[in-house]
């Protein structure tokens, strides 16, 4: 196995600004492994992925490090390579179906237009592609689907059309922000065993970003907790789950909701636990400024 | 049904709106002070003259008297006869009106393109000095009204740099082969471009002073609105797939963020026409804006309410054409 994507050492910060929101974060996927972001809100899990993607907000720049894909480092590249790039090898699954939806498109060009505008493909070709991928993500009347605009679609409908989108190119790294979030509670679990499914099929290598450890030990083999902008630990999942190294990942690790006793879930992260993950991002930091 | 329900209802507003505009113009016209048949006579006239001329016009009558008097004849298609042209009303407006419809419609399109122009380089160029400059431009557009934008062209293009007629609709020294009057439209059918030509070269100034204030309006709401789009999750998730800036503006964001722009045309539009009022007057072309100040001039009553009703009548039909396009372009609504 090699990697398909790795990160190294990738510092990201507001525009003008010295404070980071990513900071040196390293990391790397092999093909076909799943890799989980967790951390609480505003850790930077999405600024990671949109780095990959190249979606950054234009308020944030990456100030050092490199994002290689298959090899290739992003940064180096003229941006519309590495927009192709991206495009032929990477894809989103975005976290809210609701507004990853273009309203005044019907779905199927919605699902084909980068194999025909990116890739080249022919429409007819595309079109045979986009009923496959909705009969793999269970679509039963893929036909009024693909002509269906995105309002005439359910939440769950519409995350499968999405799912089945981003899967069209069979990219080689997906990108999973937090993709069952805004779903009822049903339908995340299907949505999830979906994406499981897909990504497994076609040995792809994916990037999920979650809140939920619950949902890391079904879908990932590996995880990153993040705090602050900053991976504090690494971990297999096996290994994370037997007992993780860090205090702020046990702190996550048993404010975690358990379907065995969820009386116990409601245990909020130590105060102690935050400051000294806190410190560690601070002291990390100095060390930062006067290393480089 | 629900169709035919939505057409039903709005037929009925249509014609509400149009009974109201009747009988506001009809009363308030008679309010203002002034007397047509005194305008007509000359100097030295016999009380009994006016007398006369008093009764041929129907107006010793009572106001309500003659509203019904007029209003029976509207609703046969009858408007009355013109106190100073001395002519049926209805002919000499739609003899106007095409004048009015194609400068009216020659400045919507300017705006259009002028504004949405500026809109697109806008946001293209956003957070740098060009969204400044677009900025700037659509304050200066906004803050100057159409007719000092005529003066300000007059003496640009007609006086200094003298490119362009600042008077009239066409040459009088051409030999006109139209049928109708819709010149513009005939001169191209006819494949008459010399003609052609030379309409716009008398239009240019006139629509030009009434789309700038309008380009600037679209440009500044379509800017707002495309900047907004911009950041909404199906744009970014088009950025993945590979494509570049120029076509997640178009075709991405531009769809989506025109809807408000176009409701907002469809209202600006009407101001437009109540523009080509004073317009056409400082360029002496022949509309039914021009038509319209010489009948208030003259207190031409019949004709005043035969232009305020076919003015009434063209607001409504632009509304309706909005709607209807909202709806086209509107999967949502579509589907209702
Ligand atoms: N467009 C932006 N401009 C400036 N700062 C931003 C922007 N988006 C996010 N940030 C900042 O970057 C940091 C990381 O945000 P990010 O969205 O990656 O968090 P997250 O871990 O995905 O959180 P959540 O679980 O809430 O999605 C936050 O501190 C946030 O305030
Ligand atoms: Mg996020």
């Amino acid at each position: 196995m090699t990697a398909f994507l790795t990160v190294n050492n990738l510092s990201a910060a507001l525009h003008g600004y010295e404070q980071r929101v990513l900071r040196s974060v390293s990391f790397s996927i092999d093909t076909g492994e799943v890799l989980g972001l967790v951390g609480e809100s505003g850790a930077g899990k999405s600024m990671i992925g949109k780095a990959i993607l190249g979606i950054l907000p234009s308020a944030v720049d990456i100030i050092e490090g490199e994002i290689l894909l298959d090899g290739q480092d992003l940064e180096k590249m003229k941006p519309a390579d590495r927009r192709r790039l991206i495009g032929a090898t990477a894809a989103l699954i975005p976290q809210d179906p609701l507004t990853a939806l273009n309203p005044s498109r019907r779905i199927e060009p919605q699902i084909t237009n980068r194999l025909v505008d990116i890739l080249g493909w022919t429409k007819s070709a595309a079109r045979v592609r986009a009923l496959e991928l909705l009969n793999e993500v269970h679509i039963d009347n893929p036909e009024r689907v693909m002509a269906s605009y995105p309002h005439e679609l359910s939440g769950g409908m519409r995350q499968r059309v999405l799912i089945a989108s981003a899967f069209a190119a069979n990219p080689k790294l997906v990108v999973a922000d937090e993709p069952t979030t805004a779903l009822d509670v049903t339908v995340q679990k299907q949505i999830l065993r979906l994406i499981r499914e897909l990504q497994a099929r076609h040995s792809t290598a994916m990037v999920f970003v979650t809140h939920d450890l619950g949902v890391v030990s079904k879908v990932c083999q590996r995880l990153s907790v993040l705090y602050g902008g900053k991976i504090v630990e690494n971990s297999s999942v096996a290994d994370f789950f037997d007992g993780p190294k860090h205090a702020y990942s046990r702190a996550l690790l048993a404010a975690t909701p358990k379907y065995t006793d969820p009386e116990a879930s409601l245990l909020p992260v130590d105060e102690a636990v935050i400051e000294a993950v806190a410190a560690e991002v601070l002291a990390a930091d100095r060390e930062w400024r006067h290393g480089g | 049904m629900k169709l035919l329900r939505a057409i039903l209802v709005r037929l009925m507003t249509m014609s509400v709106t149009l009974i109201g505009a009747a009988v506001v113009v009809f009363f308030v016209i008679r309010v203002v002070p002034g007397n047509p048949i005194a305008m007509m006579l000359p100097p030295g006239a016999t009380e009994d003259d006016v007398a006369r001329l008093t009764a041929l016009y129907g107006l010793d009558k009572s106001i309500i008297e003659q509203f019904w008097i007029w209003l029976t004849g509207v609703v046969q298609g009858d408007f009355g006869t013109s106190i100073s042209l001395r002519q049926p009303v209805m002919p000499l407006v739609l003899g106007r009106l095409p004048a009015t419809l194609e400068l009216a419609i020659f400045a919507l399109v300017i705006a259009v393109v002028l504004g949405g122009a500026l809109a697109l380089t806008g946001v293209r160029h956003r957070e740098t000095r060009t969204e400044t400059a677009v900025d700037v431009a659509n304050g200066v557009g906004l803050s100057i009204p159409d007719f000092l934008w005529a003066l300000i062209l007059i003496v640009l293009f007609g006086v200094l740099m003298p490119v362009f007629h600042i008077s009239g609709r066409i040459s009088p020294s051409l030999d006109l082969p139209f049928v109708t009057q819709f010149y513009v439209f005939e001169s191209v059918a006819r494949l008459r471009f010399d003609l052609w030509w030379d309409l716009l070269k008398h239009m240019f100034m006139p629509a030009l002073a009434l789309a700038i204030p309008l380009a600037a309006i679209i440009s500044q709401l379509l800017k707002q609105s495309l900047k907004e789009t911009m950041h909404l999750d199906y744009v970014t998730l088009s950025r993945t797939k590979g494509y570049g800036e120029n076509h997640v503006i178009l075709s991405e964001a531009l769809p989506n963020a025109v809807l408000p722009t176009l409701t907002l045309i469809g209202v600006q539009f009407t101001f437009l026409i109540g523009g080509t009022v004073i317009i056409e007057r400082l360029f002496s072309y022949e509309g039914l804006g021009n038509m319209a100040i010489d009948a208030v001039i003259n207190r031409d009553l019949p004709l005043i309410q035969g232009i305020v009703i076919v003015f009434a009548l063209l607001f409504t039909l632009i509304n309706l054409a909005v709607d209807m396009m909202y709806a086209l372009l509107n999967p949502r609504l579509r589907h209702a």
